[in-house]
C-alpha cells in the first residue's frame, strides 16, 4: 500500500515537472530546434537580453503588477473595513457584486471590460487603450482578492481596543492606523502578495485590454507561441521558473525560521 | 509605517497622472507604434532606425489581416504604421481608416517599381508604399509526397487523403477560402452565395485530414518535418527550403492568390510625419536589401532587387514571372453579405 | 460609536464607486451589448442565433467535465497522501505542487507541444523502443490533458486544506467502531471533504470551460471552443468583429456558470468553502 502510494505521487508529480523539465533542457540547446538537442550553450540566455521587446514587457509586467498590488490593497483593505461593519442584506449583496471577477471566467470579465473601454473611448476622442486601461482592469480584478484575504482577520478583531483608543482621545483615523492595521497586516500582506501574482500571471485580461502601446509579457509569450519556435521563450521560462522557485524556498525558510525562534513577523 | 503609507498614498495620487499622460508620448521622445506581420522584418532595422532618428518604436505584430483590422477599427489601440495587404488596404481606405501621405517626405517612394503603383486597392495611390509581393505556393516534402502526386501541381494534393495528418491549412478564412474556391474553378472574388457555401463544403471535407490550422507554426512544422504539406507564401517557402533542403514548392496550376503588402499610416496617427520618415527609411535600398533577405519575399524595390544574389532574384516562384501572374487572382474587398457569409462558414468550418 | 461607522462608510466608499464603474457597468454594457444590434436597436437576435453555436457549448462542457472528473481522481489520493504526511514534509509538498502554478500557463501549455509532437519526445522514445509512433497534438485528447495538466493543482490545494482539517480522532473513533478502510472512506472521509471537493470541482471546471488558449496551442485550431468563438467576435480573427453576438454567448456562459455554481453550492453545507489557495 505505501509503496503503491509513493509510486502513484511519483507519476503524478513527474506528471507536473515533466513539461518544466524539458522546456529547462532545451533552454540550453545550442541548436535551434525544438526536440533536436545539438549540444550544451547558453546562446538563447545571451540572444533574450538582447531582445527589447520581451525586456520591455518584462518590466511592463513588473510595474503593472506592482502598482495594481498596491492599489488594490489600499482599496480592498479600506474596502474590507467597511464591509466588515456592514450587516444583513447591504452586506451580503456588497459581497454577492465583489466575488463577481473572482467567479465569472477571465474571458467574460475581459470582454465585459474590454466593452466599457471601447465604449468609453469611441465615445471620447484621444483617449485609447493602454496603460491606464491595463492597470484598470488589473486592479479590479486584485481588489476582490485583497479583500477575500483580509475581511478574515477583521473578524478576530476584538472591536473594544479601537474604541478604547479612541476614548482615549485618539482621533478615529489615527486609531485605525495605530490599532487595526498592525492586527491585519498579515492579511494585508498575504493580499498584496497574491494580487502582485495574480496580475503578474495574467493573460486573458491583458490580452483583451492592452491596446498598442502596452503588452505585458505574457501577451509577449503568447504571440511567440504563434512564431517560429524560438529557444528564448525557454530561457526566458527557466528564469522566471528559477526566481520563483528561490523566492518560495527562501519565503519558507524564514516561516518556519520565524516559528522556530518566535521572532514573529517582521514590521 | 507612516512613512510606508505616505509613500502608497502619493503614488496613488501621481500614478493616474502618469498613466493618462503615457498616451501622448513621455517626454520629449516620440514613440511609434509600428504593428506588422510577425516574421516580417529584420529587427536589426528597427534599432538601426530608432538610433539615427532618436525616436522610439513600439513594434508589436499580428497574423492575419483580420486581427490587425480589429484592433485597428475599434478605435481602441492607436497605431501609427500598419502594413496589411492588398484587399485590406482597400477596406480601410473605404472606411477612411488611413491617413493620405505626404510623398515629399518619402523620396524614396520613386526607387519603387511602376508595375506595383497604383494597383487596384489603391488606384490613385495616395494611401500606401509597397512592402513585399508575392503569391501563396504549396510546400511538400519530397521525402514524403510521391512525385506522382505533384505532377500536375494541383491543390488536390492539399485534400489527398494518403497524406492524412500530415497537411496544414491556412488559419484564416480569406487565404483558406481562396484556395477551396480556386480548387473548384472559381474566382476568389465571387459574389455568389452558392459558390462560397460549395467551398465551405470543400473546406469542411478536407478538415478530419488536417493535421491543424496553423499561420506562423508553419515554419517549424514544415522545417522539422512534423508536417509535409501546406499552403503558405512563396518567401517563407524559401526560407524554410534554406532550412530543410526535401521542401519543394510550386505555384498550383488552379491559379493562386498574388498579393502586395504595403506599409501605410493611420488616420488617427499622432506622428504623420514621423511615420513617413520611418517608411522612407525602410525604403533605403540598403534597408530593403536587408528586409528581402530577411523575409525571403519579392522586394517591390528596384535597387534593392539588382544588390540581391541573382539566385533569389531569378526564381521563377518568388519573382513570379508576367505570364505566371497571369494565372494569379488579387484578393478585392469583399461586400460586407459575402464578408459576413464568409466568417459564418468559417466559424462553421472550425466549430464542427 | 458614531465615529467609527462614520469611518467605515468612508473606508468603503472608493471601492463602491470602483465597483460600480468596472464591474457593474461592464456587466450592464454585456447585457446591452446582447440583446441589441449594430445600430443599438432592441433585438433578440443575438440571443437566438446561439443557437447555431449549441455544439460548441457541448462540447466545451464536455472537454471541460471530463478533465474536472480525472482532476478530481488524480488529486484525491495526493492530497490525502500529502495529508498523511509529516508536517514537515506535508508543506515540502504543498509547495512542490504549487511551484508549477507559478510558472505562467502558456508557457506550460507550450511544452506540451514538444512533448506531445509526431516528432516529439514521447514518439522519439516510442520508435527509439521501436514502436511505431503515433499522433496525439491536435486532438481533443491533447486538449484535455492540457487542461488536466493546469488545473491539476486547483483540485489539489482545497481538497489538501479541508483533509488536514479532519480530525484524526474522527476517523480512529470510527475505526474503533469497526468501520474498515472502504467504510471510513465512504462514511468519514468522503463526506468530510466534499467542501474541497466543490471548490476544487468550481477552480478547475470554470477555467477549463472557457479557455481559449489550450485549445488554440493543444487542438491545432481544429478544436474550437465557447472561448475561441467568443475571442474571435472581439479580436475579429475569422474577418467580422461582432460585439453583439460575442457579448450574447458571453452572458450565456456566464448565466451557464453562475447556475452550475449555484447547483454545486447546495452539496456544500459549509458556506465558507476550501479557500482560494
Amino acid at each position: 500500500m505505501k509503496i503503491i502510494s509513493k509510486v502513484y505521487n511519483f507519476l503524478v508529480f513527474g506528471f507536473l515537472y515533466a513539461p518544466i523539465v524539458v522546456m529547462i533542457v532545451y533552454s540550453f540547446n545550442s541548436k535551434k530546434s525544438r526536440t533536436d538537442f545539438g549540444g550544451f550553450s547558453f546562446r538563447w540566455y545571451a540572444e533574450l537580453f538582447q531582445d527589447d521587446i520581451i525586456l520591455r514587457s518584462l518590466w511592463l509586467s513588473l510595474l503593472v503588477a506592482l502598482l495594481s498590488a498596491i492599489i488594490a490593497t489600499v482599496i480592498g483593505t479600506a474596502a474590507s473595513v467597511g464591509i466588515h461593519s456592514m450587516k444583513g442584506l447591504k452586506r451580503r449583496a456588497y459581497l454577492a457584486v465583489n466575488n463577481i471577477p473572482v467567479v465569472n471566467p477571465d474571458i467574460v470579465t475581459a470582454i465585459s471590460m474590454m466593452i466599457l473601454f471601447v465604449f468609453v473611448i469611441t465615445k471620447f476622442n484621444g483617449l485609447e487603450m493602454g496603460f491606464a486601461t491595463l492597470l484598470i482592469s488589473h486592479i479590479t480584478f486584485n481588489i476582490p482578492y485583497v479583500i477575500l484575504s483580509v475581511l478574515p482577520k477583521l473578524r478576530g478583531l476584538n472591536p473594544n481596543i479601537y474604541e478604547a483608543a479612541q476614548d482615549l482621545g485618539c482621533p478615529p483615523g489615527k486609531a485605525f492606523l495605530k490599532v487595526v492595521v498592525p492586527q491585519i497586516t498579515e492579511g494585508i500582506v498575504t493580499g498584496f502578495i497574491m494580487a502582485f501574482t495574480l496580475s503578474l500571471d495574467d493573460f486573458v485580461i491583458s490580452y483583451f485590454n492592452s491596446g498598442s502601446s502596452a503588452q505585458t509579457l505574457p501577451v509577449t509569450i503568447y504571440s511567440m507561441t504563434k512564431r517560429p519556435y524560438s529557444p528564448k521563450i525557454n530561457a526566458l521560462s527557466t528564469l522566471l521558473f528559477l526566481s520563483v522557485m528561490i523566492l518560495l524556498v527562501m519565503v519558507n525558510l524564514r516561516k518556519t525560521n520565524g516559528n522556530n525562534s518566535k521572532k514573529g513577523e517582521l514590521k | 509605517m507612516k512613512k510606508a503609507l505616505s509613500f502608497i498614498l502619493s503614488i496613488c495620487v501621481v500614478l493616474p497622472i502618469l498613466a493618462f499622460s503615457g498616451c501622448g508620448g513621455n517626454g520629449d521622445k516620440i514613440t511609434l507604434n509600428v504593428y506588422n506581420w510577425g516574421e516580417y522584418i529584420d529587427m536589426s532595422a528597427v534599432y538601426e532606425f530608432e538610433k539615427t532618428y532618436g525616436i522610439d518604436v513600439n513594434y508589436t505584430t499580428y497574423a492575419s489581416n483580420e486581427e490587425m483590422y480589429a484592433k485597428v477599427s475599434s478605435g481602441a489601440a492607436s497605431y501609427d504604421i500598419v502594413i496589411p495587404s492588398d484587399y485590406m488596404i482597400g477596406k480601410m481606405i473605404e472606411e477612411g481608416l488611413l491617413a493620405e501621405l505626404d510623398f515629399a517626405n518619402i523620396p524614396n517612394y520613386s526607387l519603387i517599381g511602376d508595375e506595383y503603383k497604383n494597383l487596384a486597392f489603391d488606384p490613385d495611390n495616395k494611401y500606401s508604399v509597397p512592402y513585399t509581393w508575392g503569391t501563396t505556393v504549396v510546400m511538400y516534402n519530397k521525402s514524403v509526397v510521391d512525385p506522382a502526386d505533384v505532377k500536375d501541381k494541383s491543390l488536390d494534393l492539399l485534400w489527398n487523403e494518403k497524406y492524412s495528418g500530415q497537411i496544414l491549412m491556412f488559419d484564416n478564412p480569406r487565404d483558406a477560402f481562396g484556395l477551396a474556391l480556386h480548387k473548384l474553378g472559381y474566382s476568389m472574388n465571387t459574389t455568389n452565395p452558392d459558390e462560397w457555401e460549395a467551398a465551405a463544403k470543400e473546406l469542411k471535407k478536407q478538415k478530419p485530414i488536417l493535421q491543424a490550422y496553423v499561420m506562423d507554426q508553419i515554419f517549424d512544422k514544415m522545417s522539422s518535418g512534423e508536417a509535409a504539406i501546406a499552403p503558405y507564401y512563396a518567401g517563407d517557402a524559401l526560407i524554410i527550403q534554406e532550412s530543410n533542403p526535401d521542401i519543394e514548392y510550386f505555384i498550383p496550376k488552379e491559379g493562386a492568390n498574388m498579393f502586395v503588402d504595403s506599409m501605410c499610416v493611420l488616420k488617427n496617427s499622432q506622428h504623420k510625419t514621423e511615420a513617413e520618415m520611418f517608411i522612407n527609411f525602410m525604403c533605403n535600398t540598403d534597408v530593403a536589401v536587408m528586409t528581402a533577405e530577411m523575409i525571403g519575399y519579392a522586394t517591390p524595390h528596384t535597387e534593392a532587387k539588382k544588390a540581391l544574389d541573382p539566385a533569389i532574384t531569378s526564381n521563377p516562384v518568388v519573382y513570379a514571372s508576367a505570364e505566371v501572374l497571369e494565372n494569379t487572382e488579387v484578393f478585392l474587398n469583399l461586400s460586407p453579405e459575402i464578408s459576413l457569409l464568409q466568417s459564418e462558414l468559417w466559424t462553421d468550418i472550425k466549430k464542427d | 460609536m458614531k465615529n467609527k461607522s462614520l469611518l467605515a462608510k468612508f473606508a468603503s466608499a472608493p471601492y463602491t464607486v470602483w465597483m460600480c464603474i468596472f464591474v457593474i457597468v461592464p456587466i450592464a454594457l454585456v447585457v446591452y451589448y446582447a440583446f441589441t444590434d449594430a445600430d443599438g436597436n432592441f433585438t433578440f437576435g443575438n440571443m437566438t442565433s446561439i443557437v447555431e453555436y449549441g455544439s460548441t457549448f457541448l462540447i466545451s462542457l464536455k472537454l471541460a467535465l471530463i478533465s474536472t472528473v480525472i482532476c478530481l481522481l488524480m488529486a484525491y489520493p495526493v492530497a490525502y497522501t500529502i495529508s498523511k504526511m509529516k508536517q514537515r514534509r506535508q508543506s515540502t509538498m504543498i509547495m512542490l505542487v504549487m511551484l508549477p502554478m507559478w510558472m505562467n500557463f502558456l508557457i506550460r501549455t507550450y511544452a506540451w507541444m514538444t512533448i506531445l509532437e509526431g516528432n516529439g519526445l514521447i514518439n522519439r522514445f516510442v520508435r527509439m523502443l521501436g514502436g511505431e509512433g503515433f499522433s496525439m497534438i491536435n486532438t481533443d485528447g491533447a486538449v484535455v490533458l492540457g487542461m488536466v495538466y493546469n488545473f491539476l493543482p486547483y483540485m489539489i490545494l482545497p481538497i489538501y486544506t479541508v483533509l488536514t482539517k479532519i480530525e484524526k480522532s474522527t476517523i480512529e473513533a470510527a475505526q474503533d467502531l469497526g468501520a474498515n478502510r472502504l467504510s471510513v472512506f465512504r462514511r468519514v472521509l468522503l463526506p468530510m471533504s466534499i467542501p474541497g471537493i466543490i471548490s476544487g470541482i468550481t477552480m478547475v471546471f470554470v477555467p477549463a470551460v472557457s479557455t481559449f488558449v489550450i485549445s488554440k496551442l493543444l487542438g491545432g485550431g481544429k478544436t474550437f471552443l465557447i472561448g475561441d468563438i467568443i475571442e474571435n467576435f472581439f479580436l475579429g480573427n475569422t474577418g467580422t468583429v461582432n460585439y453583439n453576438v460575442g457579448a450574447a454567448l458571453s452572458l450565456v456562459l456566464m448565466i451557464l456558470i453562475l447556475i452550475s455554481m449555484t447547483i454545486m453550492n447546495h452539496f456544500d453545507k459549509d458556506e465558507s468553502s476550501g479557500g482560494i489557495m
